[in-house]
């Protein structure tokens, strides 16, 4: 590389052969990347454009749109007055997904030390693919068996009031939903963990189960937390599954088999039906500018996690 | 490269293909386009069409407009129709835009848009909608008053006991804030109350509503008389001793109706005016009926004028 460059003689520094061999794809890949990074900038921008609308143009307080309960904006084309307050679905979003979170994450570390510590063969060969097919399977398919199998299932055994739409519902399909992916980059953190730290420990007369808890997890930790994020903004952002085992009601749930709303299922209900540019509408804009905050706070975090990762293993 | 090269030629020169398809070609031959709303306009839909129509918005419309478009087309072989959903707001700020022919809206444009952009709209109200509220076939409810049906709807009744049914606590399931549905029943059923969001499921689907309904023996909803004609899993409710029928509607005893409407820019392009004519005309009549929407020829003056 650095000979050709360097500029001596022959058919392989001339400008035709350069340009096909290095600039060519050296451009369109640059192109591409330009693009796309362009393309989520200008998401950015509009989202919060559009999102701010609620503060600027219907003059709401960031305070209002985050705690207060009341929501009943207008929908009507350049007319406000009405009140976005979106503090349940705000909260709907945070107990479906802390509650997934709690369900999935003990059952995600428990598979993946399962696939690569206890039974690594039948890990590789069975697990491993299975679980990445659950990846794979899509959201509305996830939502359709909570609403046929689980809901009714709620019903019928807690004695949910409102039909077994609920909180715990949501929670679950979620659960399923997030538990591939906790698991699958839970399992390659493990994995990654190198043999002599597990060899030195075994040295010492640790049992297995000793180098897992002290060895091996300490050293996957920021790994597994990146799992862990990772699974949390796909419960943050997923809506159809959601929205059809929820119940969408516009109330803080008394319990968790009480049906609430949360924020993409209550913008999914009515971003098609409402005035454009209306105090509805921008309301679910700012929904939205929400959402994307929440999921550029996980980024960083990851970001963090990793790259103290690094650190440390500097040190 | 020179394969990425050919397809992105490929691409280019189809999307052009497809911008110039949309420009509307429409040729009605001699018909002097009957303009308005008048639905007597039979010749254009025997006369040839061509060039293509798009269509988008109310997804209570949609079912009837997709099988107007299929008739349309089979009588018009040059002549494309694209219907898409996307809900009331989407298809009259589409159409407001130009970016379809047709915007579907289960409301009056002025709802919806600031008024410069509604005036330059025409409505053409192309059908009524009935709605009907529905509960459990086991609940042995059959006829409520429409002060029952406000109480209920508005959480002061939660009980089945309280309106002559059995104890059983009421489950609402009920339609977003901005669903066209919602705002139709809130004017005619429940005399312009708003109804309880905070003890309520709610779903814009009224396949979903009818399942959550026909599975809970508690539940009450309302959906359009088009989801009953075929499904009779839940029971439709009289209101006030009235049955939710089409006849009723149209002699203007029952009232929870509204029209259903197609906005065009304008007068819009002769094909799209030359389709809902279609969908006006006599002839796709009979199927507006079939389909359990109502022709708003039928109506008689009473209803009418109750709905003005």
């Amino acid at each position: 590389m650095t000979k050709q460059r360097s500029g001596g003689l022959g058919p392989q520094n001339s400008t035709a052969y350069r340009l096909k061999k290095e600039y060519l794809g050296r451009g369109a890949v640059t192109v591409c990347g330009i693009l796309i990074i362009l393309l989520t900038l200008s998401i950015g921008i509009f989202l919060l454009v559009k999102g701010t609308g609620t503060f600027t143009k219907y003059h709401h307080s960031v305070w209002e749109f985050l705690f207060s309960a009341d929501w009943s904006p207008m929908d009507r084309a350049d007319q406000g007055g009405g009140t976005v307050g979106a503090a349940i679905y705000i909260c709907g979003t945070f107990l479906t997904c802390g509650l997934a979170l709690l369900i999935a994450a003990p059952f995600s570390l428990a598979a993946a030390v399962f696939m690569t510590e206890i039974s690594p063969k039948t890990g590789s060969r069975l697990f491993q693919p299975a679980v990445e097919i659950f990846v794979g399977i899509p959201s509305v398919v996830y939502g359709w068996i909570g609403l046929t199998v689980l809901v009714p299932f709620i019903r019928d055994v807690f004695g949910a009031k409102m039909g077994g739409f609920s909180v715990l519902a949501a929670g679950i399909v979620l659960a399923v939903m997030i538990f591939p992916t906790i698991t699958t980059v839970s399992a390659d953190a493990i994995r990654s963990v190198p043999w002599d730290y597990r060899n030195a420990a075994y040295g010492m007369g640790s049992t297995r189960w000793q180098v897992i808890y002290h060895i091996v997890f300490p050293a996957a930790r920021p790994g597994i937390f990146t799992g862990i994020i990772l699974g949390l903004s796909r419960a943050v952002g997923e809506a159809l599954a959601v929205a059809m085992v929820i119940g969408k009601t516009r109330a803080f749930p008394a319990n968790l088999l009480s049906p609430t709303n949360n924020l993409t299922a209550a913008i999914a209900a009515d971003m098609g039906n409402s005035a454009d540019g209306g105090e509805h509408n921008l309301a679910l804009w700012s929904m939205a500018l929400l959402l994307f905050s929440f999921s550029m706070l996980f980024i960083f975090i990851i970001h963090r996690i990793s790259r103290k990762g690094r650190d440390r293993d500097k040190a | 490269m020179k394969k990425f090269v050919t397809l992105l030629l490929g691409v280019t020169m189809s999307l052009g293909l497809v911008a110039c398809g949309g420009t509307p070609a429409a040729q009605t031959s001699s018909q002097p386009s009957a303009a308005g709303s008048t639905p007597t306009a039979q010749a254009a839909s025997q006369s040839k069409v061509t060039g293509s129509v798009t269509a988008s918005g109310s997804s209570a419309l949609l079912p009837l407009v997709q099988v107007a478009a299929e008739d349309f087309m089979n009588k018009n072989p040059d002549c494309s129709v694209t219907v898409n959903g996307g809900g009331s707001g989407t298809g009259l700020k589409n159409v407001a835009e130009g970016a379809v022919d047709i915007g579907n809206s289960d409301v009056f444009a002025e709802e919806k848009l600031d008024a410069t952009t509604a005036s330059g709209l025409v409505d053409h109200k192309v059908c009524t909608v009935t709605m009907a509220a529905v509960v459990n076939k086991s609940l042995g409810v059959d006829n409520l008053t429409t002060q029952q049906i406000t109480d209920i709807f508005t959480g002061k009744i939660t009980n089945w006991k309280d309106v002559g049914g059995p104890n059983l606590d009421i489950m609402l399931v009920t339609r977003p804030t901005s669903s066209g549905t919602r705002a139709l029943f809130k004017t005619w059923a429940l005399n312009g109350v708003e109804e309880a969001s905070n003890s309520a499921l709610e779903t814009d689907d009224s396949g979903t509503l009818m399942e959550t309904v026909e599975s809970n023996e508690g539940a009450i909803g309302y959906v359009a008389l088009s989801y009953l004609v075929k499904d009779t899993k839940v029971q439709a409710v009289s209101i006030d001793g009235v049955a939710p029928t089409l006849e009723n509607t149209y002699n203007g005893t029952y009232k929870v109706w509204g029209y259903e409407h197609m906005y065009t820019k304008g007068d819009g392009s002769e094909a799209a005016q030359a389709f809902i004519q279609y969908m006006m005309s006599d002839e796709f009549a009979s199927n507006i009926e079939a389909m359990g929407y109502g022709a708003s020829s039928k109506l008689s003056d009473t209803a009418v004028n109750s709905h003005k």
